[in-house]
C-alpha cells in the first residue's frame, strides 16, 4: 500500500466500535481508508471473553451444559445440542427417538429465530427499518414455544446429556404446527419488502464477495459457504439426531455476495419449516431420556462432534480423563472463524459496505469471544 | 469399530458407575488411564506411513473417529500432504490440551475435513513447553486466528506465523489461562489495577 495517494492526502485510520450499533455487539474494527475506499482492516476482539473453556474444566460434565447457551445466545438451543451430542458420543449413549425428534423441532425453531434476528438487524444496518419489527414479531412466537417448553426464552438449556429433562407440554404439537402454518406467508412478506427492492439489491449485490475457494481457505461455513455455491450442510453430510429421516433441500447460490447470502438464509428458513413439519408429524412415542448414569463419567478418551448451527459448523472437541469433570472442552465457534474472512470481504470496497458485510456474516460476539 | 459397539450392549450402566472396569474387557487389559483406541487401517493410513515413515507414529481410531499421531516436525507436512494429495482442503480447528505432568506437556490438535470424501481426520502431536511448532498459515489461511488463540490460551508460539499476538486476552496480560496451572480465580492483578482502575484488583 502506498503511503500517499491522490493529491498527497494520507490514509485515514478510522476506529469503528467496540460501541457501535452495527457491529452487533462489542466488535472493534480498525479501518484504513483512502477516501471512501477500504484499504485494509484489523479486528480487535475479546471484549466479551469469559473463559468458557476454562469454566468447563472446573465444572462437572452436566454442570457445564447451561454455560454453552451463553456463547451464541441467539441460537442457544443449537449450542446445547452440540454439547450434548459430544458428551453422548464419549459416553456411547444415544438419545431415544422421541427426544431426537423434539430436539430437531426446537433446534430448527431456533434456526428460524436466529435467522430472524439476523434479517432484522441486517436490514436495519442497511437502512430498512420495517423488517426488524416484522421479524421480531415472528421470533416472539418461536420464543414463546421455548418458554412454554423449558421456562426460558433465550438461554434455554433445553436439552440434557442423554436426551431431554422435560416431556413436551400439552398443546406443544398443536402450537408448533400452528407456527409452521403461520410462518411461510410471513417469509413471503419479508421477501416482498426486500427481495426485489432496488435499494436493497443495490446495497447488497456484488458486495463482500467470497468465492468457494476463499471460503474453504478461511474455513468459512454455513450460509456464507452455501451462497458461494458449495452444497454442504452437516445435517446432510454427517447427519445427527435423526436428520437423515427428514426430506429437505440445501439452498445454494452462485455468486457468494451479500445478496446471495440473504437469499440462502431466506430459503433456509422455509426448509426449517419443512423439517419441523415432518418431525412433528412423525413424532414417536416413548422415553425421552437415554440410559445415562446419575454421575456422568465418560471413559478416558476424546471426540470431536460438530453440528450445523445457524451460523456454520459448531464443533466441540471434548477430552475426558475419566473423572466427573471435563479435562478439556474446546469449542470451534463458527462466528470466530467466519469473522476472520471480514478483511478479505471488505478490502477494496466502500466504508458503507463494511456495515453490510458485518451484518451478512451473522456473527454473535458472545460466540466469537466465548 | 470394536469400541463403537461396546457401549450399545447391556453393559451401559456399569461403565459410568465404574469407568475403569469395563474398558479393559474389550481390548487387552491395560492401565485404565489410556484411551482405548484401535489401529486405523486404510489406504490413506498406509500411504501416510509409507510416505512419512517415522514421522507418523500412529494411525488410530476411537469412537469411529480417525486420528494420526505424528512427531512435532511431522504435523505440518502431513497437513500439507492431506490438503494437496487427499483433498482435505478445510482446516476445521486447531487446539491444544495441557498435560502438565507429562514431559511433552502439550497435545497439539488439528482437525481437517475433506468435502470430496466427507471425512474428518485429526492430526495430533505432543510438544514440550517452549517448543515452537511451525505455523500452518502457509497451507490454510484460517490457521491465522486459530493459532493466535492457541498462543493466547496456552503460550505456544508458532514459528513463522505472520502476526503472533494475543487475540482474546488484552495484549499486556501475563499468563496463559488455559494452562492447567493457571487457577480459575487467577488474574493479572497489575493489569486490572492499571487499566480498570480497581484498587483491590477484584
Amino acid at each position: 500500500m502506498p503511503d500517499s495517494t491522490f493529491l498527497d492526502s494520507t490514509e485515514l485510520v478510522l476506529n469503528m466500535g467496540p460501541q457501535h450499533p452495527s457491529t452487533h455487539g462489542v466488535l472493534r474494527v480498525i479501518l484504513k481508508l483512502d477516501g471512501e475506499k477500504v484499504m485494509g482492516t484489523s479486528c480487535v476482539i475479546g471484549y466479551l471473553h469469559r473463559g468458557v473453556e476454562k469454566i468447563a474444566e472446573n465444572r462437572t460434565w452436566a454442570q457445564f451444559n447451561p454455560y454453552v447457551d451463553r456463547m451464541d445466545y441467539v441460537a442457544a438451543v443449537s449450542n446445547g445440542l452440540g454439547y450434548c451430542l459430544a458428551v453422548e458420543k464419549l459416553l456411547g449413549v444415544e438419545a431415544p427417538p422421541r427426544a431426537q425428534a423434539v430436539r430437531v423441532i426446537l433446534t430448527e425453531l431456533n434456526r428460524i429465530a436466529s435467522h430472524l434476528v439476523w434479517l432484522g438487524t441486517h436490514a436495519l444496518d442497511i437502512g430498512a427499518i420495517t423488517p426488524v419489527f416484522y421479524c421480531f414479531r415472528e421470533r416472539e412466537e418461536a420464543l414463546n414455544i421455548f418458554e412454554k417448553y423449558c421456562g426460558a426464552r433465550l438461554t434455554t438449556h433445553a436439552f440434557r446429556i442423554g436426551g431431554l429433562l422435560y416431556e413436551t407440554y400439552d398443546g406443544f404439537e398443536r402450537e408448533v404446527k400452528a407456527f409452521c402454518k403461520m410462518f411461510p406467508p410471513k417469509v413471503d412478506e419479508y421477501e416482498e419488502l426486500l427481495t426485489n427492492n432496488r435499494i436493497w439489491a443495490g446495497r447488497l449485490k456484488n458486495v463482500g464477495v467470497l468465492t468457494a475457494d476463499e471460503c474453504k481457505e478461511y474455513g468459512v461455513t454455513g450460509p456464507v459457504l452455501r451462497a458461494a455455491g458449495v452444497k454442504w450442510d452437516l445435517r446432510k453430510a454427517q447427519p445427527y439426531s435423526g436428520y437423515e429421516k427428514y426430506d429437505f433441500e440445501i439452498p445454494t447460490r452462485e455468486n457468494g455476495d451479500t445478496y446471495d447470502r440473504y437469499i440462502v438464509r431466506m430459503r433456509e428458513m422455509r426448509q426449517a419449516v419443512r423439517i419441523i413439519e415432518q418431525a412433528v408429524e412423525g413424532m414417536p412415542e416413548g422415553p425421552i431420556m437415554g440410559k445415562v448414569p446419575k454421575v456422568i463419567k465418560p471413559p478416558v478418551g476424546e471426540a470431536y462432534v460438530s453440528i450445523e448451527a445457524p451460523k456454520g459448523e459448531l464443533g466441540y472437541y471434548v477430552v475426558s480423563d475419566g473423572s466427573v469433570q471435563p479435562y478439556r472442552v474446546r469449542v470451534r465457534p463458527p462466528s470466530f472463524v467466519n469473522l476472520q474472512a471480514l478483511d478479505r470481504m471488505v478490502r477494496g470496497g466502500l466504508v458503507a459496505d463494511v456495515v453490510a458485510v458485518i451484518g451478512t456474516l451473522d456473527i454473535v460476539l458472545g460466540e466469537v469471544d466465548r | 469399530m470394536a469400541d463403537e459397539q461396546k457401549p450399545e450392549g447391556s453393559q451401559q450402566p456399569p461403565p459410568a458407575a465404574k469407568p475403569a472396569a469395563p474398558k479393559p474387557a474389550a481390548p487387552a487389559p491395560k492401565p485404565p488411564a489410556t484411551m482405548a483406541a484401535t489401529p486405523w487401517t486404510s489406504e490413506m493410513a498406509r500411504d501416510l506411513k509409507e510416505r512419512f515413515g517415522e514421522r507418523v507414529k500412529e494411525t488410530s481410531t476411537y469412537l469411529g473417529q480417525n486420528f494420526i499421531v505424528t512427531t512435532p516436525d511431522g504435523a505440518i507436512p502431513v497437513l500439507e500432504y492431506l490438503k494437496l494429495e487427499a483433498d482435505f482442503d478445510y482446516l476445521v480447528d486447531i487446539t491444544a490440551v495441557d498435560w502438565p505432568k507429562r514431559a511433552d506437556r502439550f497435545d497439539l490438535v488439528w482437525v481437517v475435513y475433506s468435502f470430496a470424501r466427507n471425512e474428518r481426520v485429526r492430526i495430533k502431536t505432543c510438544i514440550f513447553d517452549g517448543f515452537k511448532p511451525p505455523t500452518a498459515v502457509g497451507a490454510h489461511l484460517t490457521a491465522n486466528w486459530l493459532e493466535r488463540e492457541v498462543f493466547d490460551m496456552f503460550g505456544i508460539e508458532f514459528d513463522g506465523h505472520p502476526d503472533m499476538r494475543r487475540i482474546l486476552m488484552p495484549d499486556e496480560w501475563s499468563g496463559h489461562p488455559l494452562r492447567k496451572d493457571y487457577s480459575i480465580l487467577q488474574q493479572d492483578q497489575r493489569w486490572v489495577q492499571e487499566n480498570l482502575g480497581i484498587e483491590s484488583g477484584q
